[in-house]
C-alpha cells in the first residue's frame, strides 16, 4: 500500500466519519463540527492529488474550501445562536417543527 | 540507524495519519462537545503535518491558522456560549444510530475499494518535483482569478447573511 493510497482512503473514512456524525449526533454543534471534518477528508483528498499530479488545480480547490469552511462558520453559528434562544436546547429533535 | 532516518518521514506521515484517523473516530465517541472540538482540532493539526510532510507547506500552515486559529477559536466559542443552556442532557446518539453506522460501512467500504482498485500509483518522477508557492500563486492569481473573485463575493454574501440573521434577532427581541 503506497502513500497516496494510505492517504486517499484515509480522507475517504475522514469523509465517511463526519458523515455518520451529523447522522447519528444529536448535538447540534457536534454535527456542525463533523461537517468541518467532512470538508477535511475532500481537502486532504486533494492535497494529495495535488501532490501527485504536481498541479496547482488541487492546492486551488483547497483554498476554495477553506473559505467556503469560513463562510459556513460564520453563518452556521449565529443560526444556531437563534435556534437555542428561542428553543433552549441543542439538540437538533427538538428542532423538528423547522421541517417543510 | 541510517535505514530508520531514511523511512522516517513515511513513518512519520502513517504516524500523523493514524493519529488523524483515531481522533477523527474519537469524535463520534465523546459526549461532551468541548471534547469533540478539541479531537477535532488535533485530527485537523495532524493532517496540517500530513501536508508538510507531503511538501504543501503553505496549505500546512493555512490549516493550522484558518481551520484551527479562525474556525474552532470560532466553535469554541459558540460552545462555551451555548452549552451551559442544554439543559436536556440526554442522549448522545439520534434514532438514526443504526442505520447511520450500516451507511458508513457501505460507504467507507465502497470507498476504499474503489481506492484500493482503481487509483493508479503515484507516478514516481512527479511526486518528487518540488510544488513551491511561486508557482501556486501565479496559478491561483492568473488562471483562476475568475474563482478567487467569486470567494470574495461568497464571503460578502456570509457576511450580509450574518448581519440579517442579527437583525432579524433583534426584532424578535423587541416586537
Amino acid at each position: 500500500m503506497d502513500k497516496v493510497q494510505m492517504l486517499q482512503v484515509l480522507a475517504a473514512s475522514l469523509f465517511a466519519l463526519g458523515l455518520t456524525g451529523v447522522i447519528i449526533r444529536r448535538n447540534v454543534l457536534v454535527m456542525l463540527m463533523c461537517m468541518e471534518l467532512m470538508l477535511n477528508g475532500v481537502n486532504l483528498s486533494l492535497a494529495t492529488f495535488a501532490h501527485t499530479m504536481g498541479s496547482a488545480v488541487g492546492a486551488v480547490l483547497v483554498f476554495l474550501i477553506f473559505v467556503v469552511a469560513t463562510a459556513e462558520i460564520a453563518i452556521a453559528i449565529p443560526i444556531v445562536l437563534l435556534l437555542v434562544r428561542r428553543k433552549r436546547t441543542l439538540d437538533i429533535e427538538s428542532y423538528s417543527d423547522l421541517k417543510g | 540507524m541510517s535505514a530508520f532516518l531514511a523511512h522516517l518521514d513515511t513513518l512519520l506521515l502513517w504516524a500523523f495519519a493514524g493519529c488523524a484517523f483515531v481522533s477523527a473516530a474519537l469524535m463520534l465517541v465523546l459526549r461532551q462537545p468541548m471534547r469533540v472540538a478539541m479531537a477535532l482540532v488535533s485530527c485537523m493539526v495532524f493532517l496540517g503535518g500530513v501536508y508538510g510532510l507531503l511538501g504543501l507547506h503553505f496549505i500546512a500552515a493555512f490549516q493550522v491558522l484558518i481551520y484551527v486559529g479562525a474556525v474552532m477559536v470560532f466553535m469554541v466559542y459558540a460552545i462555551m456560549l451555548l452549552d451551559p443552556r442544554d439543559e436536556s442532557a440526554g442522549e448522545k446518539y439520534s434514532k438514526l444510530l443504526w442505520p447511520g453506522i450500516i451507511g458508513f460501512a457501505l460507504l467507507a467500504e465502497a470507498l476504499a475499494v474503489g481506492y484500493w482498485n482503481d487509483l493508479p500509483h503515484a507516478p514516481r518522477g512527479a511526486a518528487g518535483e518540488p510544488f513551491d508557492l511561486a508557482r501556486f500563486s501565479q496559478a491561483f492569481l492568473s488562471e483562476y482569478w475568475l474563482h478567487f473573485e467569486l470567494t470574495s463575493v461568497l464571503l460578502l454574501a456570509a457576511v450580509v447573511a450574518a448581519l440579517a440573521v442579527i437583525k432579524e434577532n433583534r426584532r424578535h427581541d423587541h416586537g
